[in-house]
């Protein structure tokens, strides 16, 4: 079931906290502690504005057993404002075609169910097109 | 130093094999290795695997292999480093014989995949990926490299078919290879019409996950065995380097850092420069892999290395032959086991015994394996004596 697996990362999948680094001001996610920039002690908490750009992205037709249900579905990596990429699946597309460069934002969406019957339902966060931008 | 020699070889067919189960794939390389050298007996046992904990139900193989290849008693032990799990026990093998801690070591790469079907197979590979961050959002190693092709393509614009010359010349070679999955080759237009994977990525840009082992046994050359009748090849140069274990965190994902590092380290540890290699048997699990290997390696500018498998440059006659027995994509990819099975083959092109498949003149041959996308890189060099 791995509940408390899960459970530990809700910081990052609901509101995608990472951290910040005080000797670079590098922003890091997922958090680690250790800055990958500078290698210097990173503790300091950061919540991430959830908004960015698609860097690269594709689409899973044959998916691993656990995700079969969904697909076929549209995976990206992610381009956050504040810097770091990160992997995440894209979703509320309609008939919208996904183009590297596309704004973003975060949302949080059901990744898949363990089990069928008594398992958990884990949830995190998934990028949609930006609903509204500034012309 | 005394060299370390590659004494014996051995593999079996790579292919689906419902007979054959994980330890009997590994006893037959193993002992055909071993015979191959005359019957050395090796001091040390480094099997490399990446699965079979997950599909076969299996751990612990180390003692298990020693076990069933009746070599009880010797020091034994599981490398895993994922896609490069043999060429990381080839390493620790190396290590073990070159430093003078044991005589003789037996390296074997075993992977069985095929008593699982498909979307098995693909979490289980998922979890060398990141699995907290990569693998839960659904993302299978094809993905990562897909999105790894898209991106080089936007970048280097590069069109739609601008990678096939890497599957077409791994079929080609691996005609010549009695034990390679696919002994055919194939058109432009098979890959042109080639169902996809995922976008931009390609059925034929894919290397089939696959059973199979192969071993060899490393031996210093002050040690052969006096009646040794097999022409010498070396390991000159060893290396293996690692970067972020998810794609995401590379401050540059074309770049593979990890693959630059390990080939400057094993030519520096070789005295052999790039000019000096005559054949590079790459890690082209995925299309895209084998084009960022040639430039991380050094062979192709940024953003070239899709040219050299366009122009001829990688073809058994060209500039930098490559996958000269139809590396991952054609002899099929098992796994754990690939990195072994390259030193197998290279080892064949060195001692000139590849037959339809030989590189001319064969002297040097460069090996690499990467575990994911490069998150772990083997290179190791191969040298006639």
């Amino acid at each position: 079931m791995e509940i408390p697996r899960h459970w530990r990362l809700k910081q990052q999948r609901y509101s995608l906290v990472g951290e910040t680094c005080p000797h670079c001001e590098a922003k890091i996610f997922p958090p680690r502690d250790v800055c990958p920039t500078c290698g210097g002690e990173a503790k300091t908490q950061y919540t991430f504005s959830g908004k960015g750009e698609v860097f690269s992205y594709t689409t899973i037709y044959e998916a691993p057993s656990g995700y079969d249900e969904t697909a076929p579905y549209t995976v990206a990596l992610v381009k956050l404002e504040e810097g770091p990429i990160i992997t995440a699946q894209l979703t509320d597309l309609g008939d919208q075609p996904v183009e590297i460069g596309m704004p973003v934002e975060m949302v949080t969406r059901k990744l898949r169910s363990e089990n069928e019957d008594r398992g958990i339902l884990i949830y995190g966060y998934k990028f949609r097109p930006v609903l509204s931008r500034a012309a | 130093m005394t060299d370390v020699i590659i004494a014996g070889i051995g593999q079996t067919p790579v292919g689906e094999h419902w007979e054959i189960s994980l330890r009997s794939l590994a006893v037959k390389a193993m002992l055909a290795a071993i015979n191959d050298a005359g019957g050395l007996r090796p001091q040390a046992l480094f099997v490399g695997n990446m699965l079979a904990p997950a599909v076969s139900r299996q751990a612990h193989l180390g003692d298990l292999l020693a076990d069933f290849a009746g070599l009880t008693g010797i020091e034994a032990v599981l490398v895993e480093a994922s896609g490069a799990s043999g060429a990381a026990a080839l390493r620790q093998g190396y290590l073990a014989v070159a430093s003078g801690a044991v005589d003789t070591a037996l390296i074997v790469g075993v992977e069985k995949v095929t008593d699982y079907v498909g979307p098995e197979v693909d979490a289980a590979l998922a979890t060398a990926s990141d699995s907290d961050f990569e693998a839960v959002q659904g993302v299978t190693p094809a993905a990562l490299a897909a999105l790894l092709m898209r991106r080089y393509m936007y970048e280097f614009d590069v069109p739609p078919d601008g990678l096939a010359g890497f599957a077409l010349t791994a079929h080609e070679n691996a005609a010549g290879n009695p034990h390679a999955m696919f002994q055919k080759a194939i058109s432009l237009e098979a890959y042109q019409q080639a169902e996809m994977i995922s976008e931009p990525l390609n059925m034929l840009d894919v290397a089939p996950n696959a059973d199979g082992a192969a071993a060899v046994l490393l031996t210093r050359s002050d040690l052969l065995p006096r009646a040794y009748a097999q022409p010498q090849v070396k390991i000159a140069g060893s290396a293996l380097a690692s970067d972020t274990l998810a794609l995401h965190d590379r401050s540059d994902l074309l770049a593979f850092d990890a693959v630059r590092i390990s080939v400057e380290q094993a030519l520096r540890r070789a005295g052999l420069t790039r000019e000096q290699v005559d054949f590079f048997e790459y890690h082209d699990a995925f299309s895209i892999y084998a084009a960022l290997s040639l430039e991380a390696s050094g062979f192709a500018a940024r953003g070239q290395g899709w040219k050299m498998a366009q122009d001829g440059s990688i073809s058994r006659t060209g500039s930098l032959p490559c996958a000269t027995l139809g590396g991952l994509k054609a002899r099929g990819n098992p796994g754990g086991a690939s990195g072994v099975y390259q030193a197998v083959e290279a080892a064949i092109q060195l001692r000139g015994q590849a037959g339809t498949a030989q590189v001319a003149n064969a002297k040097v041959g460069l090996i690499q394996s990467l575990g994911g996308p490069a998150a772990t890189a083997v290179t190791h060099v191969l040298q006639t004596v």
